[in-house]
């Protein structure tokens, strides 16, 4: 296929700003062809359709069968009394209606996984953005060199192994021998039990949390940075607007779009927040970093309540959703 | 502001986030070549007095590093190729082949894409176990086979071939297959490629379902086999941290040879469809 070079020039176009929807048509494409100015493709429908068929089968076979199905069958199995017991002999698993979810609502251990998760989503998600922005607003700036080399940097974290950086991280945070708190102490600040005490343990998974992922918005907002006309900034200099002003009037607005895309996407990574305490704090000190997931996991695989575990599966979905919802909803209230 | 200060100012602030970026990664692999005990004293040393490989070769010796490295990459490679077939098969056809329902059903797969996959987790360990899967390298490489995702991604790809090369391709009589591999999938290098690697890393990285649906300890990847060592040996923290740079290194590298790929894959897919 040597004498097609197209796809090259496909992908710049493509690859304009988040706020470009890519399935739009290239009207200037001269291979296609309009099938409204009597063009009649010379492949029947009905042999098209068989063809489709057979191309899409495996993967909704695939994404059917282990991932709709199961997310069905999770809302049919939270509203059952599943245990241990129903895993040895299914029948013993009874029908229980909303019982687990009025129970959920009654233990302060549920409670207390949704308090904290929400504060890892409400502190870190946004911080997590801020930081994000900040670094692609350095990276892109015009003064900057060896931008390929920061982003770089920026960005690797990105790609590590989470359970591996968490490891890490566990013992630069450590009491004794951490390097945080060596550091601190260096500038007269005295050191935390970062994942010791209940009160410091899910900042600290915080800050892991925020320098394993903003790498991953970084790219995202420099692309949308690009996407700026450039005309804005040069009127608005000329006008005397300072970094500030251009900054709220032209970048902010300009990157709504990509805020919103960046602000549902960071929520929803940060509510399946799981690995981090299962590897640093295993859920302590006084299930202080449970999140809902980690519970989830807890009741389901560690105890085998997978009724129970299954209810707490979709409160986390219906949390989402509603944040998802909100965060559309403000948008479009915005000027 | 002068110009000159301006510029100097931002490459500071550049060069303290990109030193804060890279220490930890960097001081892990500087404490996992330090002699036992040292990383644990005060103050803690940035770099190793002797630097030993030690704990790399205890690693692969005692704690069957050589398996999990094999387990992974054999799981992450596996479901990387399959899912690479069956997702440019479908993302192929949702572009370019007419059939009735294909808008809507395409529109309820991206609309599936804010189910998180944790929703679907405790009832596939019960269908895994029903299929006798459970604690099976099948068992990890299955569920991960096709994916929204993916397919999304191949899709917006696929739309810019052009009609006319297929069309020419099927007054020659070649079947739809032929077209698909003989003529798509070449035009689909560039997606594929990227497809590939982030199916691969995402793979490689994955914790929460191998840690479900693997029970074996000689069927871990190294995720799992590595949070389970530091359950297990908390106070050996330069074992750990060779633990820890074994599991992330091979990531790094492939991400370092190809970034514009993976990157353009975050943009692609950054898009909304």
């Amino acid at each position: 296929m040597s004498t097609v070079t197209h796809t090259d020039e496909d992908l710049a176009t493509t690859l304009g700003p988040p706020a470009a929807p890519v399935s739009a048509p290239r009207r200037t494409d001269p291979g296609r062809t309009d099938p409204g100015r009597g063009w009649r493709p010379s492949l029947p429908e009905s042999a098209a359709s068989r063809a489709a068929l057979f191309f899409i089968a495996p993967s909704l076979l695939v994404i059917g069968a282990f991932f709709f199905l199961p997310v069905a069958a999770a809302l049919a199995l939270s509203l059952t009394d599943f245990d241990l017991y129903a895993l040895a002999d299914p029948g013993t698993a009874r029908f229980v209606g909303l019982k687990n979810y009025v129970e959920l609502a009654g233990d302060p251990d549920f409670w207390q996984a949704l308090r904290n998760t929400a504060y890892f989503v409400v502190v870190g998600g946004p911080l997590s953005v801020a930081v994000s922005l900040g670094a692609a607003l350095l990276v892109s700036s015009k003064l900057t060199r060896w931008k390929g080399l920061w982003r770089t940097v920026f960005f690797a974290p990105v790609v590590t192994t989470l359970v591996a950086v968490a490891v890490v991280w566990r013992y630069l945070y450590n009491a004794e021998y951490g390097l945080l708190n060596s550091a601190l102490g260096a500038v007269g600040i005295e050191g935390v039990d970062w994942l010791g005490d209940p009160a410091w343990a899910m900042p600290a998974i915080i800050g892991l949390a925020v320098w394993k992922n903003f790498g991953y918005n970084m790219i995202i907002f420099v692309a949308g940075l690009a996407g700026v006309p450039e005309e804005l900034y040069e009127a608005a200099e000329l006008d005397g607007a300072g970094w500030w002003a251009r900054f709220r009037h032209i970048t902010v607005p300009e990157l709504a779009p990509t805020f919103l895309f960046v602000g549902v996407i960071t929520m929803i990574g940060y509510f399946q927040l799981f690995a981090e305490p299962y590897v640093m704090t295993e859920g302590g000190p006084l299930r202080a970093t449970v999140s809902v997931v980690y519970l989830m996991y807890e009741e389901g695989f560690k105890w085998w309540n997978l009724g129970y575990a299954s209810a707490v599966a979709f409160v986390l979905f219906a949390l989402m959703m509603v944040g998802t919802l909100i965060q559309l909803r403000l948008q479009r209230s915005d000027p | 502001m002068n110009r000159r200060l301006a510029t100097t100012l931002l490459h500071g602030a550049l060069l303290v986030g990109a030193a804060l970026t890279a220490f930890p990664l960097l001081w892990m692999v500087s404490a996992s070549l330090m002699p036992t005990g040292e990383a644990s004293t005060f103050p803690p040393p940035l770099l190793p007095s002797a630097p030993t490989v030690e704990h790399y070769l205890a690693l692969f010796a005692r704690a069957d590093m050589g398996r999990y490295l094999l387990n992974s990459a054999l799981v992450a490679t596996a479901v990387t190729l399959v899912s690479l077939f069956i997702n440019s098969l479908a993302g192929y056809a949702f572009a370019k082949l007419r059939f009735r329902g294909r808008e809507r059903l395409f529109k309820a797969l991206l609309a599936a894409l804010v189910i998180p996959a944790q929703v679907a987790m405790l009832p596939l360990f019960l269908e895994m176990r029903a299929l006798g899967l459970v604690n099976s390298y099948a068992g990890v490489i299955v569920p991960a086979a096709a994916s929204i995702f993916g397919i999304f991604l191949i899709r917006q790809f696929a739309l810019s071939i052009p009609d006319s090369l297929l069309e020419a391709a099927r007054i020659d009589g070649a079947t739809e297959f032929e077209i698909y591999w003989r003529v798509a999938l070449p035009l689909l290098r560039p997606v594929l490629v990227t497809l590939a690697l982030f199916t691969f890393m995402g793979s490689w990285n994955d914790f929460m379902w191998p840690l479900i649906v693997l029970t074996d300890d000689d069927l871990y990847t190294l995720p799992v086999a590595l949070a389970t060592l530091t359950r297990e040996r908390v106070q050996d923290n330069e074992f750990m941290m060779a633990g820890a740079v074994v599991t992330t290194l091979p990531v790094l590298v492939v991400f370092l040879a190809l970034q514009r790929q993976y990157v353009r894959g975050i943009m692609l897919g950054g898009v909304k469809g």
